[in-house]
């Protein structure tokens, strides 16, 4: 009897435990499936112009006129600026950490890594928004506007500081402890051996980590970068604070923009129509596939090094 | 000659050496000082603006000096208590089932790709599918809204650091409690949950912290609430949201509580993710407890 229950009480815990896993999945299927239904109105109206872009104003609410264009403009100009700026710093210190730093340090190092990848986006915009925008206002853009100003990417005609820069600064400072704690595991999982025989052959510091290192953790460097990208790719409330949300395309990165999910924060709440707000939620399907296809990508490449799968060795 | 070419190569070795080792040590020190830059502002900002009514009063009228957030913190804390009701169980059930019963079979491999690819979609997305899922078919914006949305959130945090937490725990324990003929059930929930409980209950920590300071999932769930509420029926206040108005307002006086509600989250999580560390480090899950 009391073995009887037992086996029934097993089996019904176990599969309670496979239905919160598969969950996880469901979660996924459901955000698609909610997205894909109440952005309809707007992909049947507008199919794959909206995408590509209209004549005339690209996002004119009050007229019913809607195209993503400078919006996904806005997001990959700022992920790609942010990118610019922290992979070779996160690389740095990736390298720093593991293979330079006295072992004293590396621990309160990697703390302090980790409480940066923790903050909220929204304290970031904060202080985005009353230090370094105030920053860039006084002291960098006049620099920058006088002597590249000639490359036409830097023009004098936003004198708030907001913008298209001030985005990608605050979002490298956000994407620069994931990429970096990334690279850091993946360096770190390339075997003492392969350092051991660079060295052996009469190698400097620098020659071990580009060649005992880097090489053999590239595949995984690629995947914390490609990881970053994709929080790039999606973060909101800093960005939405310091961008300027104007739904124009500009090419100058002083210039105010919006970005994807920036502008879903800024109108969603008081959109003016249906279709104005079923057109944000296509914009919010558009980021869910593409987050879910970098972040999967991102994941694969990291898995590959850090899962004992044998470097390639030359 | 050929002797010269060698030391000359040499010593450019040494000098491409020593200039990279210089270029890491500056990589480090610009990472670190924005961090310090933010910290600091933050505590001298925070700290200079926090005082007993920013815990106790409401919001003052647009443009009044005074008032605090206590109707953000309550609308915080019922937001995430609602969070919690839902990521904690169904995450610390993923959790062992990917540690406990799925251990490298495909669909647990499956699961846990899945689990750290949601980890990384913007939660804005959430935000949305929580708007799509319940806003509109009931017609308003509430606090349960908002929970939801941050209650899916955690659900992926809680399970990956559930399993990891799970995984410390050694073999012996799992056959010494089977040895005792105890259901595989008992054995599971009262041996090696109760074993590795205190990591999993500041990986918990960690997701409640990170959801704590989430501002897009709520703005179209949650909205803000200028008065006093408890109902999880009613549009709520959360302190990211009433940060994201304040700091984005033209008035002194509403900067000053933003800066002191931001040191209150930071605060929130520094205490967690300086928890999880200490339970990693100190071996608390080997065995030694």
């Amino acid at each position: 009897m009391s073995r009887g229950n037992s086996a029934l009480a097993d089996r019904g815990f176990r599969v309670l435990m496979i239905a919160c896993g598969l969950s996880i999945f469901g979660i996924v299927l459901l955000i698609l499936s909610e997205l894909i239904v109440r952005s309809e109105m707007s992909w049947k109206q507008f199919g794959l112009r909206f995408f590509a872009g209209t004549t005339g104003s690209f996002w004119d609410p009050v007229n019913g006129g809607f195209s993503a264009l400078p919006f996904i403009y806005g997001t990959l100009v700022t992920s790609f600026l942010s990118l610019l700026i922290s992979v070779p710093l996160a690389v740095g210190l990736a390298i720093f950490l593991t293979e330079i730093c006295p072992r004293f340090l590396r621990g309160p190092l990697a703390f302090i890594t980790e409480l940066l990848a923790a903050i909220p986006s929204i304290i970031y915009g904060m202080w985005a928004l009353f230090v370094l925008v105030p920053l860039l206002r006084e002291h960098v853009n006049p620099l920058l506007v006088k002597y590249l100003g000639w490359s036409g990417l830097f023009s004098d005609d936003n004198p708030t500081g907001l913008g298209y820069l001030a985005a990608g600064v605050i979002l490298a400072v956000m994407v620069l402890p994931i990429i970096s704690s990334l690279t850091r595991e993946v360096m770190t999982s390339v075997p003492h051996s392969q350092r051991e025989a660079v060295l052996a052959l009469g190698a400097t510091r620098w020659e071990m980590i580009r060649m005992g290192v880097l090489r053999n953790a590239r595949i995984g460097i690629v995947g914390a970068v490609i990881l970053g990208l994709g929080r790039a790719l999606g973060e909101t409330m800093a960005v939405q604070m310091v961008i300027g949300s104007t739904p124009e395309i500009h090419k100058s990165l002083l210039a105010n923009g919006a970005s994807m999910s920036s502008v879903i924060a800024s109108e969603f709440a008081e959109a003016v129509s249906d279709l104005h707000r079923s057109a944000l939620i296509e914009i919010g399907l558009a980021l869910f596939i593409v987050t879910i296809l970098v972040n999967g990508l991102a994941r694969l490449l990291v898995w590959a090094v850090t899962r004992g799968v044998p470097a390639r060795v030359h | 000659m050929a002797a010269g070419s060698t030391s000359f190569r040499s010593s450019l070795r040494t000098v491409t050496d020593h200039t990279v080792t210089g270029l890491a040590v500056l990589a480090t020190l610009i990472v670190i000082l924005p961090l310090i830059a933010i910290f600091v502002y933050l505590l001298i900002k925070g700290a200079s603006s926090l005082n007993i009514d920013f815990f106790i009063k409401n919001p003052a009228p647009e443009g009044e000096p005074g008032g605090g957030m206590a109707n953000a913190i309550v609308g915080s804390g019922v937001l995430l208590a609602i969070a919690s009701l839902i990521g904690v169980p169904i995450g610390i059930g993923a959790g062992i089932y990917l540690a406990e019963f799925g251990r490298g079979t495909r669909l647990a491999n499956a699961i846990r790709f899945t689990a750290d690819v949601l980890n990384g979609v913007p939660s804005i997305v959430m935000g949305l599918a929580a708007y799509s899922l319940i806003v509109v078919p009931q017609g308003h914006f509430s606090a349960f809204s908002g929970g939801v949305a941050l209650g899916i959130m955690m659900i992926p945090t809680v399970a990956r650091t559930s399993e990891e937490m799970l995984l410390m725990v050694p073999n012996n324990i799992r056959e010494a409690a089977l040895g005792l003929g105890l259901p595989n059930w008992r054995s599971v929930l009262s041996i090696t949950v109760r074993t590795a409980s205190p990591g999993i209950i500041t990986g918990c920590m960690l997701a409640f912290a990170r959801v704590a300071g989430e501002t897009a999932p709520l703005i179209f769930t949650a909205l803000g609430n200028a008065y006093w509420s408890l109902s999880p029926n009613q549009p709520i206040e959360a302190l990211p949201l009433q940060i994201w108005i304040y700091a984005s307002g033209p008035y002194e006086d509403q900067h000053r509580l933003a800066w002191a509600a931001a040191l209150v989250l930071i605060l929130l999580i520094v205490a967690a993710v300086s928890l999880v560390r200490f339970v990693t480090s100190r071996g608390v899950l080997k065995g030694n407890s």
